[in-house]
């Protein structure tokens, strides 16, 4: 069977998915919990590629590399929302505006 | 031969992970304020981390779990650099930390999980373990800095390192996959092999280096990825900064050997130029905006982004005497930072930080030696001769020169004595300004030994830097395997 879906399109997918994600990063002013979405998707974006060039590469090394990521993704994920929980306690919002009072 | 006495290389840190484990048990199990026990355990597991790297060093160079992870004299040199540097803070920070109620089981634990990640680091020589590494000291790290949980600061600080540390992390990944698909290989060794054979994918290679160099420069600090470093160094308990800004750098500096000069040595025409483009707006950034501060850590964040300038500098002239200049600034910035910092928390008292350029006013009236010792640190970060910041500098720029960058040597000249500007004010504050206060400075004995020692240290080095720089040539050589 030949599939009309080549290496390139896997990898437009994910630069299109690294592309939403800095945006979402950089011009985010609303809320610290998109923020850590974004820093997901950024993630997922790259495990994309991963798996594209292992499959194109005939080499399994890659989709070993995209466990050893999503496990740290989530330890990631843990530990980016007790801090937003911690500073949620402290100043009573999560809004990327409020992050202000560190300046110079 | 059995499997155990294969890993060898790799006892310290296989010993650094048990002891994490009797240190957190142990601290359950004995409660108290000041935690005697545990931090004696936390410094008899470094103590006993040095002991089997020196006692597991091998001549050659040794490959372990199917070549994930290496260890040569660089690494062993590295390691042993990390440990004292991370058994220092500790000393530096204990007191104070103790009084602000921060000195719990959890700090000697993540302290210890971030020297495993930077052990990691400093030995990886694949992809794979070099993320690992790196994320298992970041996230110890995130956490560390928001380990002071009631202040609104800390925690703000936490939140920007964790969100920009993720996102370097993110452009080293998007790098490494590039390269991943440009070589088919995650092995340092084989990506050089494959690259000098000319079978790679060059606008993959070249597209990924550039998120690689996005990602190094995000970690260590350098302009235009810088954003984060004076906010992070500002808002974390000052203990904190003293470690965020000393033993990772050491680890960075592997981090960035092992991926630019090992792996991608082939693509050096490319990076090169990035790495130069990085090295003087740090330079320039980070000298001329550290002149504006009043706050003493924001502006020693200002300087680390300069003297990470002068680092890269090293790095990007490519040759030996590069390299080796470059491992041996690290050393003698980390040296530096230890102490200056050190002296921060030594003058701060319950409630109190001597974070302000104002606290040092007057302090050679109050405190004659430590002053002294204030004045050898800063003038080691000017780069003033006799100390050995004037050499470490000597060594960057000459590689520098020899390697043909002569703009780049004047650029940061020039940067440099601009930044002479705001190392030399504190030292006038100190000797030729009233004190605000005539309280007397009460000496913690341990802290005063050790930032004496640092100091001295600090001239000495920069009498007899032989010894040091051709350990450093030595490591730098044979990891490179040059001839």
């Amino acid at each position: 069977m030949t599939s009309s879906l080549d290496l390139s399109h896997f990898l437009v997918l994910g630069a299109v998915l690294f592309a939403i994600s800095i945006v979402g990063i950089f011009l985010n002013r609303k809320n610290l919990i998109v923020l850590l979405m974004a820093i997901e998707l950024m993630l997922l974006a790259v495990n994309t590629n991963f798996i594209a060039f292992s499959h194109y590469l005939n080499d399994v090394h890659g989709q070993i590399f995209v466990f050893f990521i999503l496990t740290v993704a989530a330890a990631e994920a843990a530990i980016g929302l007790a801090i937003l929980v911690v500073l949620f306690r402290n100043l009573r919002t999560i809004d990327v505006d409020d992050l202000g009072t560190l300046k110079g | 031969m059995s499997y155990i006495s294969t890993l060898f290389p790799a006892y310290a840190e296989i010993f650094l992970l048990c002891m994490i484990a009797v240190i957190m048990i142990a601290d359950l199990l004995l409660p108290s304020q000041t935690r005697t026990v545990t931090y004696l355990l936390t410094q008899v597991a470094l103590l006993g981390c040095s002991l089997i790297t020196v006692a597991t060093h091998t001549t050659g160079v040794a490959h372990l779990f199917t070549g994930m992870f290496v260890d040569d004299l660089m690494s062993d040199v590295l390691k042993l650099l990390t440990y004292l540097s991370v058994s220092m803070m500790l000393v530096y920070s204990r007191s104070y930390l103790i009084v602000r109620g921060l000195f719990t089981g959890e700090f000697l634990s993540l302290t210890l999980t971030s020297t495993l990640g930077m052990m990691v680091m400093i030995s990886a020589s694949n992809f794979v373990t070099l993320y690992i590494g790196l994320e298992v000291l970041a996230l110890s790290m995130y956490a560390l800095v928001a380990l002071q949980r009631d202040s609104a600061v800390a925690t703000e600080s936490a939140m920007k390192y964790f969100i920009l540390g993720a996102m370097a992390s993110g452009f080293l990944l998007y790098g490494m996959s590039m390269i991943y698909g440009g070589t088919g290989s995650l092995d340092v060794q084989t990506i050089s092999n494959v690259i000098k054979a000319g079978q790679a994918n060059d606008m993959l290679l070249v597209f990924g280096l550039a998120f690689l160099v996005a990602g190094l420069a995000f970690k260590l600090g350098a302009v235009p990825f810088h954003m984060w470093v004076p906010d992070v160094y500002h808002g974390a308990p000052t203990a904190m900064t003293l470690f965020i800004g000393s033993a990772p750098k050491l680890a960075a500096f592997a981090f960035v050997m092992r991926i630019l000069v090992e792996s991608l040595q082939p693509l050096m025409i490319h990076w090169a130029g990035m790495l130069a483009v990085l090295a003087v707006l740090s330079m320039g950034v980070g000298n001329i905006t550290a002149i504006a501060q009043t706050n003493l850590k924001r502006m020693f964040a200002y300087s680390t982004i300069a003297h990470m300038g002068f680092l890269l500098l090293g790095v990007l002239s490519g040759t030996l005497d590069g390299y080796s200049s470059a491992m041996f600034y690290a050393v003698v910035y980390v040296l530096m930072t230890l102490g200056g910092f050190g002296m921060i928390m030594l003058l701060s008292r319950e409630g109190f930080e001597a974070d302000n350029l104002n606290d040092f006013k007057g302090l050679n009236q109050r405190s004659p030696w430590l002053a002294f010792m204030m004045l050898l640190l800063m003038f080691s970060m000017a780069g003033v001769p006799p100390t050995v910041g004037f050499y470490a500098k000597f060594a960057v720029l000459n590689a520098a020169l020899q390697a043909g960058h002569l703009t780049l040597v004047i650029a940061a000249v020039m940067f440099s004595l601009i930044g002479a500007f705001y190392y030399l004010r504190i030292v006038k504050l100190m000797y030729f300004d009233a004190p605000e206060s005539h309280e007397k400075v009460y000496m913690q004995p341990d802290s005063t030994l050790l930032v004496s020692i640092n100091g001295l240290a600090v001239l000495l080095l920069g009498i007899m830097p032989n010894t040091l720089m051709a350990v450093c040539a030595a490591s730098v050589q044979q990891s490179l395997l040059l001839p």
